[in-house]
């Protein structure tokens, strides 16, 4: 446990009941921003807010500060930790009330039922369990390509921030690769994208604290108006934060225009599937692709 | 050791802080929240509403900062330096975010009250001179079913320039005043908050419901 604000939930409801609670919260060692030759490196300890204040993360990953001011409210951002935010859980409610469904061990997914409710479930990828993650920071961090350090009892394994994360074709019990006893230590962002053009786009049914139905993060090299690399992630479509690698092959060498963006979205929700409550989210994906890679467009008034 | 219910419990420990500048040792169960220990300990103020980290009425700083009490274990507290809002008064003078809650009747059921005044305070403690926009983040997660929000935002901004006017010279009350957009508002305050006779605005209906609010 490390701030605690995912955990909390399962121990009060008494439907994770572990007999050892390990509080990283002292671990000093974990905490803080390093300025590092080839960027940062973030202890897996450091709280949302630390993150949010940073001057060098501000000034140069503003995506990554972005997503974290997003993030629930300033109490939470206080407490909660960037580790445990990208190892947090599926708030998929069926899950978290203990009903026995295929993510906790039983043999169906209730929230894939005729009746049941599903406005938040995935549209993507979803095989069995129709759960997705709700990180605010998973999408930032995959766009700008940080890599994660676990720390395992064989030792030292860094993976790309994008295959921390897992679906449940690979294993359906779990949001991330970390095995039991694994740490995660700390997350480091290569200087390749700072100070790319950013777009962080967060939605949500209220403005402040509430997870995200669906959020975007993208970071691009623009020269002149024509996009020369870019790294696009979603979240809220999947059981994992979700990078859209055929898009960016498909817009890069393009111009940085509305209607790449259009072309884009378009790309972007292939195979998506809707479940009964969702369909609302394949529109809000390619919209929000398209405003990632081709700007808001101002609104345009007549009269 | 498990309780027959599935609860662990184990023996106690001792937990050693600072509650509103007052050094506390508290035998506490290892599993015992921040919220429950501080309310068994008479720290009513400190309000149990969701306890899901949702309404932000458990609100306390720990080493100034604003966290959900009702989301932290007692124990990770050990050493540090807790302010409720039970701290803020010194005697019977309140302290200005509590005058402008009172006196802009920024206070109904005064439930979510004591966790908007220490979200309000951390922000002044860091910032004497917020925006308007800063005062609506930093409020952003203390729900209010009450007020909408427009009386306890104004409050802060109108406490805000009447603690920036005292805290560092005298002689700047009157230019602060002058200049603060709640001037009307923020000129309800006499200009010592230490002899500051109770607010005339302030009628019996508002202090009852934060003894409501405050008490239980
Ligand atoms: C009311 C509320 C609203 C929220 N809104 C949002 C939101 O809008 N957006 C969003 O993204 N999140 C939101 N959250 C989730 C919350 O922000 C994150 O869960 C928080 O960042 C988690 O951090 P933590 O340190 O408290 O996690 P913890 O609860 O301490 O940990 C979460 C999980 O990760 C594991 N873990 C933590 N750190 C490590 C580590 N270093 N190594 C290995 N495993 C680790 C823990 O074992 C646990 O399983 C919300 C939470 C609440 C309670
Ligand atoms: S009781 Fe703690 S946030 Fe609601
Ligand atoms: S909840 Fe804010 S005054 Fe009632």
């Amino acid at each position: 446990m490390a701030g605690g604000l995912d955990s909390f939930d399962w121990l009060k409801d008494r439907i994770k009941r572990p007999k050892v609670l390990v509080d990283l919260s002292g671990v000093a060692e974990l905490r803080g921003i390093r300025t590092t030759d080839g960027g940062i490196e973030i202890g897996a300890l450091t709280t949302l807010t630390e993150i949010v204040k940073h001057p060098v993360i501000r000034e140069h990953y503003g995506l990554l500060a972005e997503a974290a001011e997003l993030i629930a409210s300033p109490q939470i951002r206080n407490q909660g930790t960037i580790g445990g935010n990208v190892s947090q859980d599926t708030r998929c409610w069926y899950y978290r009330s203990g009903w026995p469904c295929y993510r906790a061990g039983g043999n169906i997914c209730y929230a894939d039922t005729p009746t049941g409710r599903n406005r938040e479930h995935a549209i993507l990828h979803a095989e069995r369990c129709v759960a997705v993650n709700p990180s605010d920071s998973a999408p930032a961090l995959i766009a700008l390509d940080a890599k994660f350090v676990i720390q395992t009892s064989k030792g030292e394994r860094i993976v790309d921030a994008e295959d921390y994360f897992i679906g449940p074709d690979i294993d359906i019990t779990r949001l991330h690769i970390l095995k039991p006893g694994d740490l995660l230590t700390a997350i480091r962002i290569p200087s390749t994208w700072a100070g790319a053009r950013f777009y962080f786009e967060k939605v949500r049914d209220r403005n402040v604290w509430d997870f995200p139905l669906m959020n975007v993060a993208s970071a691009m090299h623009v020269s002149g108006d024509t996009i020369e690399g870019i790294r696009l992630a979603v979240n809220g479509a999947a059981a994992r934060p979700l990078r859209l690698k055929a898009v960016e092959d498909a817009v890069r060498g393009k111009t940085a225009t509305p209607a790449t963006g259009e072309m884009a979205g378009k790309l972007a929700v292939q195979g998506a599937v809707p479940l009964q409550f969702n369909a609302y989210k394949i529109p809000l994906m390619r919209n929000l692709v398209k405003r990632a890679i081709g700007g808001v467009e101002e609104a345009k008034w007549t009269s | 050791m498990r309780r027959s219910n599935g609860v662990l419990f184990m023996k106690n420990i001792d937990l050693r802080l600072r509650v509103n500048g007052q050094a506390k040792e508290w035998s506490i169960a290892p599993g015992d929240l921040l919220l429950d220990v501080l309310r068994r300990e008479g720290y009513f103020g400190v309000k149990r509403g969701c306890e899901k980290g949702e309404c932000g009425a458990c609100t306390v700083l720990v080493n100034g900062k604003a966290i959900n009490s009702c989301l932290m274990f007692a124990a990770q507290a050990e050493g540090s330096d807790v302010l409720t809002i039970e701290g803020l008064a010194q005697g019977d003078v309140l302290h200005p975010l509590q005058e402008a809650f009172l006196d802009l009747g920024a206070v109904q059921c005064g439930f979510c009250t004591g966790g908007m005044i220490l979200s309000a305070k951390a922000l002044l403690d860091r910032n004497p001179d917020p925006t308007v926009e800063e005062v609506r983040e930093v409020m952003a997660g203390n729900y209010c079913r009450c007020t909408g929000y427009e009386k306890p935002v104004e409050a802060v901004l109108a406490a805000a320039v009447v603690a920036r006017a005292f805290v560092p010279a005298a002689s700047t009350v009157v230019s602060t005043f002058g200049a603060s957009p709640h001037n009307s508002q923020a000129g309800h305050h006499s200009a010592n908050p230490r002899s500051a006779p109770k607010s005339k605005k302030t009628d019996d209906k508002k202090r009852s419901s934060v003894l409501l609010g405050g008490q239980r």
